[in-house]
């Protein structure tokens, strides 16, 4: 299955390697370029929250993206901030964070259209698909 | 961290932030920084310069929302200049474009309304 996996510790800065990384694989699978800003985008916004939830709840452990082409083009973004660990460190009142998340939400919402959160005891889910267009082999 | 860049400088009484490169998760600490120095020192007409932004995530948008309370209790306000069509599809989605007024050039977010 043509897969590429990345893991991540929780530190801002690899956000912008995932999403690099989540438009090269795009662009390679086929997803049309007009769609490549969304990927950009939602990729980030995906990552971005988890990287922000590990750092609230304090999560030593990586966060994973896998892009898959074997198909529609699919990226999934894994972390590990289940409701055991938002009970066992609750994050403060954060105003500018509480608007950001609200505005991630609504992002991610407009920009996927085939769009998926998982949320359970041990972590997030994000699952978001992009059609893609095939070549002839071949050509 | 050379993805975003900041210059501040005075047109017509109001403090515009011109902002280059990537606003996202990483570098937004740096335009909060910017922003709430420019409050703190007494500005209360603030504009950000968005033009040569490329990237902005949910992260810069609390950032701006941030220092817009933050103006508009102490009777100023933050006005934003953009002519991105990516990033104005971001300020629709939010419907933050109903919240700040959004400006395609420095010389009409700085400009006293008409009339």
């Amino acid at each position: 299955m043509p897969t590429v996996r990345l893991a991540f510790s929780s530190v801002p800065r690899y956000v912008r390697t995932a999403r690099l990384v989540a438009v090269a694989v795009a662009r390679r699978a086929g997803v049309p370029e007009d769609m490549l800003d969304e990927v950009r985008l939602a990729t980030g916004e995906a990552c971005g929250a988890a990287v922000a939830r590990h750092r609230r709840h304090r999560i030593a452990e990586l966060v994973r993206v896998e892009m898959s082409d074997d198909g529609p083009y699919v990226v999934r973004v894994i972390d590990a901030c289940g409701d055991q660990h938002t009970a066992r460190h609750p994050a403060g009142h954060d105003e500018e964070a509480e608007d950001a998340d609200r505005m991630h939400e609504a992002l991610l919402a407009a920009l996927v259209k085939d769009l998926e959160v998982r949320k359970g005891e041990d972590g997030t889910e994000v699952r978001m698909v992009w059609p893609v267009r095939r070549r002839l082999s071949g050509i | 961290m050379e993805d975003l860049s900041l210059a501040t400088r005075e047109v017509a009484g109001h403090t515009v932030v011109e902002v280059r490169g990537e606003v996202d998760v990483y570098t937004a600490s740096l335009l909060r920084e910017r922003l709430l120095a420019v409050i703190d020192g007494g500005a209360g007409r603030v504009v950000a310069d968005l033009r040569r932004v490329d990237f902005l995530d949910s992260t810069g948008l609390g950032v701006l929302v941030g220092a817009l309370k933050r103006l508009r209790m102490s009777g100023g306000d933050l006005v934003l200049v953009c002519d991105n069509e990516k990033l104005l599809k971001i300020f629709q989605i939010t419907a933050l474009d109903r919240v700040f007024a959004l400006h395609s050039t420095v010389e009409a977010a700085t400009s006293p309304p008409a009339g």
